[in-house]
């Protein structure tokens, strides 16, 4: 009997302690980042880490070539945005695009084969202009957020057309007529498969709604936003932390979420990308759409967009902090307005569709940036 | 001699069918089956039924299930009555509280207005239970114990979907129907209002709640390693010495000093049931309404524990720079 009981306990001590090891195997790697006591560390699956490290590898910048010689707006008709650039610095950025954006259509993902350079018939083109300067302003004025690292195209589009974590307005799951859709209390992709706000997206990084939803005095000072406000601003933080990979305590002190003085300074570099993710939305992916075909749009007919996932890819840093734009200056601050006297500028060439000019010796430049 | 030691009753309390002692008023409206069930005795008494429904039983029941369809079928309609959606989405679906827009005024019955109607009915058929609970107990010639038990658990639910979005001026407060929905609102609750943790009431709650589940380990622990001494069955066990309640009642006396008496340890266990509740609905009624950020008011009180930051200081970017 008494074996028995022993055995019985042992069997069960031994199961117990399987069951519960085999929620996180192996074990995580832990790493500290605010004061003991206060919980502020990270978890680490170290699996998963060498699955993060694997995706997040920067491709070899292409040789650097001298900003010397002829400009590319002497050479080139039509050149809005790269102008400044010498032909040199032009072919190689115009190469590294390609590599970054359509390794497999080659140049001709957004020049058609046949036609001048300069042409802008394809919308791939002119949706590309507008990157480029979308990815200049970013790093030029952006520094709070992408500073140290800054970005390029191959930030966001790592090999692929489009980049892979883009959204669009959500109309929201279907409800029976005359139900009013509550925008919530369906399995949320975006909030982690929570119940909370499907949609956190367009009110936060296309409009302006305002985050702050803890009450900000120790009595009650006239009420101030309400409880359902809270869920909007909890399920854009699921998303922060799904498309970075870090738990909350990654930027607050779990205590105190809506504190300042306890948060890490993390917080202050994401609360800059909201601001910044806001207005690549609304300067320069949201005037793309007149150009996209029906297939780039969203169900109630807009551009794809930017949020944190677009470029950080499931890393605090996207691509762990690699710095490439140290090896593509031409990319790390804006552009001049380029030929005001002989070209629209730019906000206007994008809805003008006159920029189809004869080019000189373009084909040669066009194969050689094909490769 | 026939011992409760394990998990599961040795004894199966089994007799031949049985329709309780006689009761004024209530004798004819005993209904349903009366069976024995080998299983049922594994864990408790072998008879199952009758049941004594009454008129408020069954009112109760009938209101119960007003709310319930209701809330299952706005459910069903947040899915366009796809059934395989509404299965594998139960879960997550929810029939949502009105949007703050309404305050307290009446919704559209697609905006909220079913919330209400839905609320009303089960809060009425919550009501109708208490009642019977109460009636069932005097009926029997038994205390009210159970029936005010149970008001402090309805207590905490009408803080939360009604006494408190009354005194917030809006329905929007309150707790929604639904799975997950309502424990993402207990999170979010916590987050708009500083941190449910620095609100000395839900302290209380959450000791009162910890606490029955200890003292209910250790009463039920008791009684089951003195049942071989047949301290289970003994009705002179609270006076007399050397009875196996005594044991118990010694066990703990030379473990922590002190015990409780046989009748004591079920007043422990009734008031730390019923103040998890009442100090929660404390907690709840002041949240918002008198207190709007927990945490501040924790630091106002030197509640809360200062830590050194690590890394430079960080300032609200918006004092520092201004929105942009």
């Amino acid at each position: 009997m008494k074996t028995l009981t022993t055995k019985l306990f042992a069997t069960v001590g031994l199961g117990t302690a399987l069951l519960l090891g085999g929620c996180e195997m192996p074990q995580p790697e832990s790493t500290q980042w605010g004061y003991r006591g206060t919980g502020m560390e990270g978890l680490y699956n170290p699996d998963r880490l060498q699955d993060i490290a694997d995706n997040n590898i920067a491709p070899a910048s292409l040789p650097a070539v001298p900003a010397v010689g002829p400009k590319a707006k002497d050479v080139y008709e039509n050149v809005q945005v790269l102008g400044d650039l010498s032909l040199g610095e032009f072919t190689r950025l115009m190469a590294a695009i390609t590599e970054w954006v359509s390794p497999e259509e080659g140049c001709n993902y957004c020049h058609v084969p046949g036609e001048s350079l300069a042409s802008d018939t394809l919308y791939t083109k002119k949706v590309a202009r507008v990157m480029i300067q979308m990815t200049q302003n970013a790093n030029e004025n952006w520094d709070a957020h992408v500073g140290g690292a800054g970005v390029t195209c191959y930030t966001c589009h790592r090999g692929k057309n489009v980049p892979e974590y883009v959204w669009n307005i959500n109309p929201g799951h279907q409800v029976a007529s005359g139900m009013k859709n509550q925008m919530q209390n369906v399995a949320s992709v975006a909030a982690g498969l929570s119940s909370l706000p499907v949609d956190p997206y367009t009110p936060f990084l296309l409009d302006d709604r305002n985050g702050r939803y803890a009450g900000d005095t120790a009595l009650r000072d006239g009420g101030g936003v309400s409880l359902k406000e809270a869920e909007w601003g909890y399920s854009l933080m699921m998303h922060f932390s799904n498309a970075l990979g870090v738990n909350c305590t990654y930027c607050h002190n779990s205590r105190a979420f809506a504190s300042w003085d306890e948060s890490s300074s993390a917080r202050v570099r994401a609360w800059h990308g909201i601001q910044m993710v806001r207005e690549m939305n609304n300067e320069y992916v949201d005037p793309t759409t007149q150009w996209l075909p029906p297939h780039r749009l969203g169900a109630l007919g807009d551009a794809q967009k930017v949020n944190c996932e677009t470029c950080h890819q499931g890393a605090y840093q996207p691509l762990l902090g690699a710095n490439m734009i140290k090896d593509y200056p031409n990319l790390a601050r804006l552009a001049k307005a380029e030929e005001p006297m002989d070209m629209p500028a730019a906000d206007d060439a994008m809805s003008d569709d006159d920029g189809a000019m004869e080019g000189e010796s373009m084909n040669d430049m066009g194969a050689g940036a094909g490769q | 001699m026939i011992e409760y030691q394990n998990i599961f009753t040795q004894v199966q309390v089994s007799a031949p069918d049985y329709a309780g002692v006689p009761v004024e008023n209530t004798e004819d409206e005993r209904t349903g089956i009366l069976t024995h069930n080998y299983w049922a005795g594994k864990l408790g008494d072998a008879q199952i039924g009758p049941i004594y429904l009454g008129g408020l039983g069954v009112a109760a029941l009938f209101t119960g299930t007003i709310a319930f369809v209701i809330m299952g079928m706005n459910m069903f309609a947040s899915v366009n009555w796809d059934v395989i959606e509404f299965i594998r989405q139960l879960p997550w679906l929810a029939l949502e509280p009105p949007g703050p827009q309404y305050g307290l005024s009446f919704p559209p019955l697609n905006d909220g207005g079913w919330w209400l109607i839905a609320g009303a009915f089960l809060t009425l058929s919550i009501m109708l239970w208490w009642w019977r609970t109460f009636a069932l107990a005097s009926n029997l010639g038994m205390g009210n114990q159970m029936a005010w038990a149970f008001a402090a658990a309805i207590w905490l639910y009408l803080v939360l979907g009604f006494i408190r979005p009354i005194l917030m001026g809006s329905w929007s407060e309150a707790v929604p129907f639904g799975i997950f929905p309502h424990l993402d609102w207990t999170a979010a609750f916590s987050l708009r209002y500083g941190n449910l943790f620095y609100n000395p009431f839900h302290m209380w709650s959450i000791f009162f709640l910890y606490g029955s589940a200890v003292l209910f380990a250790m009463h039920g622990a008791t009684i089951l390693a003195t049942s071989r001494y047949g301290a289970d069955r003994e009705i002179d066990q609270i006076t007399d010495r050397g009875t196996g309640a005594e044991r118990g009642a010694l066990f703990w006396r030379w473990t922590m000093g002190f015990n409780a008496s046989m009748e004591s340890i079920h007043k422990w266990a009734w008031w730390f049931g019923v103040l998890t509740c009442v100090t929660g609905g404390i907690g709840i009624l002041l949240t918002g309404t008198v207190v709007e950020n927990w945490y501040l008011w924790g630091m106002k009180h030197g509640l809360v524990p200062s830590y050194p930051m690590i890394g430079e200081a960080v300032v609200d970017p918006l004092l520092t720079e201004g929105a942009q």
